[in-house]
């Protein structure tokens, strides 16, 4: 886990005077899950096609291995892609589908054989062999695509959105059948996703992307409690983002409450954004709570009820166990741990961190 | 009440066919299979055996054969070139291609047989520069060229139109599994083109079997086709039973050849080349 398999030095790129990725550094380890989060458009099968070979930089240096192949064209490449639509050869059987790879390299015939059986064991499809393409299932196409990469026994896997076309059972069944794969094959994976389920399910890594930006890269435990800033926040998971002051150390005002929280060293009476995951919040009496409002909405979702509540002029989105009907005067209470404060972004990036909805 | 009016829509096309494809054709059979007392008769149709008759059939076999295949060989790579500009002046470069098609097809043939003309304006700026002259008109080579000039844009676009359809992303995961560009070619592209290529082949090789006014023009009436046969047994000698027993053979002869084309498509899906 500690070799850089893959290193993007200062990677640009633009397409028709549209900036799509802005200098982006990011390394790869041997072995690593790695997933390019970001919504739709921030550049992520971009930076997958600079490292697959289908695109070339504008500026900056694609390092495999140690050795620089930014030129290099991409059927010389060692590694594979899943491609996003599967792009299985429909006028081949999934035996031949598989049998590409292997058959420009010259391997032998038995080998060929071999490899597609062990291929087609692997993605639970064995007996698949003579049948075509357009007579799959979505999901069956899916892993025919990653069998027909995986017999090249390729260093890395790119996947771009592999399970985007799939219902959700389905993507839930393939997340585990991938990350079975990868343990299996020991090889690395290097996943696109616009689902933030998805990554935080199956990742070592995220990095999560914005407008040809990387906004954070972490642990998914990381990225989902200790955002940056209010992108990440943002994106990962529903969250209740407050403009605040820091007041000093350990205390912040919230909608002109105060919070005991346990960051240091953001100074005094700083604005900053503060972030509270709506599963953090409890519910109390309303004398109770640091500050109180009234319940205005509430849904049952399953494992909990997702409720509304207003209280000093904010809508508090808040996860929990039980329940209060609409109407109902509550009091908000957060342990301090549980309060993350975020210094407002910088101005280089302001733009890229604008929150969608 | 939506399907009467369906219906309704449709009759137009009924009477259409009726008209003008099944009642020729049932008139075609009729003259072919009797003679000129009305008796049923095969005499019609045998007379292809005839060396005349036979041997103006082997030459436009022969004929179309070559012309065909030139046309392939010149389509393929332009139909290529074509379905891979990317700039904004493709639809006029599409445009130039199809334009001579909307002239009239006697006016375009009647055009080259003044130019490659022995005393024509070919010969006549060759002259002038003190260049050896063509000497090609009322040779088969003057059918083939005008046959390759009048059916090119009947293979370039059905390739073209195939070539278009192929998703980038299969090349893309061809040369991902370390195919380089030839490979990727005759791999992946060649064979996914190959429904364009039948069809091209098609509408390029039947006219061409059935031609007699390009044969006509540029083979100066000394090189007869089955086409310009028939003709002749319809207008010359007023023998509609001998003129539609041979194109009774013809029309035989093109089945064959879409049937067998057919069958090539058909193997060309299951395996690659
Ligand atoms: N070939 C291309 N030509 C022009 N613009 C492109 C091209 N490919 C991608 N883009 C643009 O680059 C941006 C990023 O695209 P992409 O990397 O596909 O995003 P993502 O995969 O994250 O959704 C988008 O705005 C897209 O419109
Ligand atoms: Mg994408």
């Amino acid at each position: 886990m500690s070799n850089k398999l893959i290193n993007l030095e200062n990677i640009s790129k633009s397409y028709d005077n549209h900036l799509v990725l802005d200098e982006m550094n990011l390394y790869i380890r041997e072995n690593e899950f790695v997933t390019l989060l970001g919504p739709s458009g921030c550049g992520k099968t971009t930076t997958l096609r600079i490292i697959g070979g289908f695109e070339t930089p504008d500026t900056g240096k694609v390092i495999f291995d140690g050795k620089d192949i930014t030129k290099l064209p991409a059927y010389k490449r060692q590694l594979n892609t899943v491609f996003q639509k599967y792009a299985l050869f429909t006028h081949m059987n999934i035996a031949e589908n598989i049998a590409f790879g292997l058959k420009i390299k010259n391997k032998s015939k038995s080998y060929i054989d071999d490899k597609i059986k062990y291929a087609l064991k692997l993605v639970n499809l064995e007996g698949y062999e003579n049948r075509m393409p357009d007579s799959l299932s979505g999901g069956q196409q899916q892993r025919i695509a990653i069998a027909r990469a995986i017999v090249n026994e390729p260093k890395v896997l790119l996947l771009d959105e592999p399970l985007g076309a799939l219902d959700l059972k389905l993507r839930q069944d393939m997340q585990y059948e991938l990350i079975r794969l990868k343990n299996e094959l020991g090889i690395t994976f290097i996943y696109v996703t616009h689902d933030q389920e998805e990554a935080l399910t199956m990742s070592d890594t995220i990095v999560v992307m914005n407008q040809g930006y990387i906004q954070q890269i972490g642990t998914p435990e990381m990225i989902y409690n200790e955002p940056e800033n209010a992108f990440v926040a943002d994106f990962i998971g529903d969250s209740n983002i407050i403009d605040s002051i820091m007041v000093r150390d350990e205390l912040v005002e919230i909608l002109g409450a105060k919070f005991a929280c346990v960051d240091k060293g953001f100074g005094e009476n700083v604005h900053v954004d503060v972030v509270i995951r709506p599963e953090d919040i409890e519910l109390v009496k309303p004398e109770e709570g640091t500050i109180h409002g009234e319940v205005t909405h509430i849904i049952f979702k399953g494992v909990h009820y997702e409720m509304e509540v207003m209280a000093n002029g904010f809508e508090w989105l808040v996860h929990s166990t039980k329940m209060y009907p609409v109407g109902e005067k509550v009091g908000i209470k957060v342990d301090p741990f549980n309060i993350q404060i975020m210094n407002k972004p910088a101005s280089e990036d302001e733009e890229a961190v604008q929150v969608e909805e | 009440m939506k399907n009467k009016f369906v219906k309704l829509l449709s009759l137009p096309y009924v009477f259409w066919s009726i008209g003008f494809i099944i009642i020729p054709l049932l008139m075609v059979f009729y003259y072919g299979l009797t003679d000129k007392s009305g008796r049923l008769t095969l005499s019609n149709v045998l007379n292809i055996a005839l060396p005349v008759h036979f041997k103006s059939l082997i030459i436009a076999l022969l004929l179309s054969f070559v012309s065909t295949v030139i046309c392939l060989l010149l389509s393929y790579p332009l139909a290529m070139i074509l379905a891979n500009v990317k700039s904004k002046s493709k639809g006029l470069m599409i445009l130039i291609f199809v334009l001579p098609m909307w002239m009239n097809f006697l006016l375009r043939t009647l055009a080259w047989q003044t130019l490659l003309e022995n005393e024509g304006v070919i010969n006549t700026v060759l002259q002038f520069l003190h260049l050896p002259v063509l000497k090609i008109i009322n040779t088969p080579y003057a059918i083939i060229f005008g046959m390759i000039y009048n059916f090119l844009p009947f293979m370039v676009l059905p390739i073209y139109n195939v070539l278009c359809k192929i998703d980038n992303n299969l090349l893309n995961a061809a040369r991902d599994l370390g195919a380089n560009e030839i490979q990727t070619f005759f791999k992946v592209t060649l064979p996914l083109s190959v429904p364009g290529i039948i069809s091209g082949i098609t509408m390029v090789f039947v006219p061409a079997l059935t031609t007699f006014v390009i044969s006509d023009l540029l083979g100066g009436s000394k090189i007869l086709l089955i086409g310009n046969v028939i003709e002749q047994e319809f207008t010359l000698n007023s023998n509609w039973h001998l003129g539609s027993g041979l194109s009774i053979v013809l029309m035989i002869f093109i089945i064959i050849s879409m049937i067998t084309t057919a069958i090539f498509d058909k193997d060309g899906e299951g395996s690659a080349l």
